[in-house]
């Protein structure tokens, strides 16, 4: 299809002939004619933010959890550097997004021209690929190609930086058909012999290992479908990064917890101790490993992974790869069968049994209390009150993320985003939005805390202009509280400036934007305040006051391996845990 | 942190790039931003038609990091390929240098004989001074470069390493 038209209006067009249903976005004075062209060709839904990084992370959760690449539409200039927080964060997580930016007219690029900073100059580290389109010809192709990189391979955010005179010229618009990049074309199926070799690895093992993370959950829910598949065939036990949580079931019994600095005991054990580790779409982050030079001593470790830069990246792997993961998983379980593999059932029965009395040490308990609700009992009161439903969770960054992580369990892929790599406080209220926006009928919960939640706030109007009734759960400690553990971990107790002070009343604020407010501090009120909250159909903050002093545990300390865990019932051991090179780490 | 500390080894990298805007910069932004090493650089357009570039990267790291410099690479959207010249068999690594001494008498015609038995051409002379053009592996021209220090080096342009695969064969 071959038209004349011009550069804004081949924005829309492009859009439409990606099948992208929603933007969200900001305008302002260099995508004005973008936003003109909107005006009179009304197919797109756009979401007004209050703040470009809202939009950015909108864009994330409406990404993650519909498997669908995102789309944001700002201004030059402010517009551009205030998404460069959500582009990072999405460039971490591989999170598939489009960035659409307005530039200074190219006569004026150069100039220090009202507005214009250099878009592609600034976003070129934090984007998988970017654009400056100086010729509107070029600017249909480019919109295309954006999207096709944004969601092959590895996904990430592409932005297209467009200046204000190409919005305005004419030029000749092309459809997506036949569009596909002449270098970018990255591998699916991974090397056959390598495959082989595999499983003939896993039909050998004695103490294997399913190390899974959010390479599971972009692959599709195919393969989260062949993952449980392939794990009920073996046998064998599973674990995920935060990342990957929903992949595999946190209902089944080969499921041992998130692994990692706040994972559970038996997950960390299992990959100390383990022969074989299948890493399968996670990228041995340090959060994962550890200290890397102890992190599982004895096994031979298969990577798969569609990015090559992953492989051998921290950890060195014996078998690597590459590919996509619905694709390789489906490749072992043909060669599975193929080859009449069976696991080593007497080795695995004994592994369980290890496995079983590493369990024992109950690494996610807590102490409850009649007086003051804790952190932990509020996340598990909230999942138990919304786990038979249509639910989906997002989070800010800190505490109340980890005891997420730990204590909502997931069931299915796509149910919960988070900011992993970059850890960005402020992500999950626009993402929640974003997420309502994708699934209007589902409940969808922001777990939050009271100082991350204080980042992109704002956007709670947004939620109220486009009746988007999300749930924003407040772990109101009066703390940053995973700033102020640290401060105990390294700093003796020294809690310079985590103190939330001047905390405004969160019932008052929530009606002053039109939202429901409550507030609950007794352990006994929890759960009718929790009911009342998710029967409201409109957006709600609800103030949970919980415990102030309560640290998130289990811990794998910074600078120690996996089999150094802290645990609950020796919280003692944290103070003497971090040595002076541990000290250095993050 | 990679586990284990493995000696660093110098590698000639080759990288067919699209000749457009920034790739220059997407590639030493790649290195800078992760911390790699850039021991020499040229870069140039190699075929108008196709507008293509190719990019001859000297780098130094352990095996493992210039592992991960060969995928990150590889992985950038206007990056057709990436040889490592170093382990794809024998090649041929060249540099031009420009040099100019100065002096008078006797350190002139040491400068000129030195300059004869290296193969360097002189490109320009005054009364007091020359300048000479001189090609070869890049160790030649280090050797070079520290006989004229005594005889009134000032100053030295290299145009860094470009590197060829030896054969019939195509990068």
């Amino acid at each position: 299809m071959m038209r004349e038209m011009t550069g804004a209006e081949m924005v829309i067009q492009a859009l439409i002939d990606q099948g992208v249903e929603h933007i969200f976005g900001y305008p302002g004075g260099a995508v004005l004619p973008i936003y003109d062209a909107m005006f009179h060709k009304n197919q797109v839904q756009h979401v007004l933010v209050r703040h470009e990084q809202g939009a950015v992370h909108m864009a994330e959760g409406y990404a993650r959890s519909s498997g669908k690449v995102g789309v944001v539409l700002v201004t030059s200039g402010p517009g551009a550097t205030n998404a460069v927080t959500g582009l990072t964060d999405a460039l971490l997580d591989s999170i598939p997004l489009v960035c659409i930016t307005g530039q200074v007219p190219t006569h004026l690029i150069g100039s220090d021209a009202f507005q214009e900073c250099d878009t592609v100059g600034i976003t070129r580290p934090c984007t998988k690929h970017n654009y400056l389109v100086r010729d509107v010809n070029d600017l249909a192709r480019v919109l295309h190609e954006a999207f096709y990189v944004a969601a092959n391979g590895r996904p990430g955010p592409v932005v297209v930086d467009i200046p204000k005179d190409v919005q305005f010229a004419r030029g000749t618009y092309v459809g997506p058909e036949n569009i596909s990049h002449k270098t970018y074309q990255p591998r699916l199926n991974g090397d056959p012999e390598k495959v082989r070799a595999a499983v003939e690895l896993l039909a050998k093992a004695k103490r294997p290992v399913f190390y899974t993370g959010g390479g599971v959950i972009n692959s599709g829910p195919e393969a989260s479908r062949l993952l449980r598949e392939f794990a009920r065939l073996t046998g064998f036990p599973v674990t995920s990064t935060l990342m990957g949580l929903g992949a595999y079931p946190a209902a089944d019994k080969q499921w041992l917890g998130m692994l990692g600095m706040h994972g559970t005991y038996e997950a960390n054990m299992a990959m100390h101790d383990c022969d074989v580790m299948v890493c399968v779409g996670a990228r041995f982050d340090d959060r994962i490993t550890g200290r890397v030079d102890a992190f599982s001593p004895g096994s031979k470790k298969i990577h798969i992974d569609i990015d090559p830069s992953s492989i051998n990246k921290n950890i060195k792997i014996d078998l690597p790869i590459i590919g996509d993961v619905k694709h390789v998983l489906s490749d072992m379980l043909t060669q599975w069968r193929a080859m009449k593999a069976e696991p080593d059932r007497k080795a695995i029965a004994g592994w369980w049994g290890q496995i079983d009395a590493w369990r024992a040490r109950k690494s996610l308990s807590y102490v409850k209390s009649p007086d003051v609700i804790k952190p932990q009992y509020a996340i598990e009161r909230l999942h138990n009150a919304v786990k038979d439903k249509d639910v989906y969770v997002t989070t800010e960054v800190g505490q109340h993320q980890m005891w997420a992580a730990q204590h909502f369990h997931f069931e299915e892929p796509n149910r919960w985003m988070t900011s992993g790599g970059l850890g960005t406080m402020g992500y999950g209220l626009p993402a929640a939005i974003g997420v309502q926006v994708a699934h209007p009928g589902s409940l969808v919960i922001d777990i939050a805390g009271e100082a991350s939640i204080q980042m992109c706030l704002q956007e709670l109007s947004t939620a109220l202009q486009f009746n988007l009734p999300v749930k924003i759960f407040v772990l109101n400690n009066e703390y940053m509280g995973m700033v102020r553990q640290w401060q105990d971990l390294l700093h003796g107790g020294r809690y310079s400036h985590s103190y939330s002070e001047s905390l405004p009343d969160f019932v008052k604020l929530a009606e002053a934007y039109g939202a429901v407010g409550m507030r609950c501090h007794r352990p006994g009120d929890l759960d009718a305040a929790i009911q009342e909250m998710i029967s409201v159909d409109r957006p709600v903050l609800f103030d949970c006051l919980v415990d102030q002093k309560e640290n998130c545990l289990p811990m794998i300390p910074s600078g120690k391996p996996h089999n150094e865990m802290i645990l609950p019932d020796h919280p003692e051991a944290l103070d003497e845990a971090i040595d002076e090179e541990g000290k250095m780490l993050v | 942190m990679p586990p284990v500390q493995e000696a660093p080894e110098r590698h000639t990298l080759s990288l067919l790039v699209d000749n457009e805007p920034g790739v220059l910069a997407r590639i030493v932004g790649l290195f800078s931003g992760r911390g790699y090493n850039i021991d020499s650089l040229t870069v140039s357009e190699v075929s108008h038609d196709s507008k293509l570039s190719r990019i001859t990267v000297v780098t130094t790291g352990a095996p493992m990091i210039i592992d991960q410099i060969k995928s990150q690479l590889d992985r950038l959207v206007p990056v057709h390929r990436v040889v490592d010249l170093t382990v794809a068999g024998k090649s041929v690594e060249r540099e031009l240098a420009l040099i100019k001494v100065r002096g008078k008498g006797e350190i002139r015609q040491e400068a000129l004989l030195i300059a004869e038995s290296f193969r360097a051409r002189t490109v320009d002379t005054t009364l007091e001074s020359f300048v000479f053009e001189i090609t070869g592996k890049p160790d030649k021209i280090d050797q070079f470069v520290s006989l004229l220090v005594p005889l009134g080096l000032v100053e030295v342009s290299r145009t860094g390493v470009a590197a060829i695969g030896r054969g019939s064969d195509p990068m």
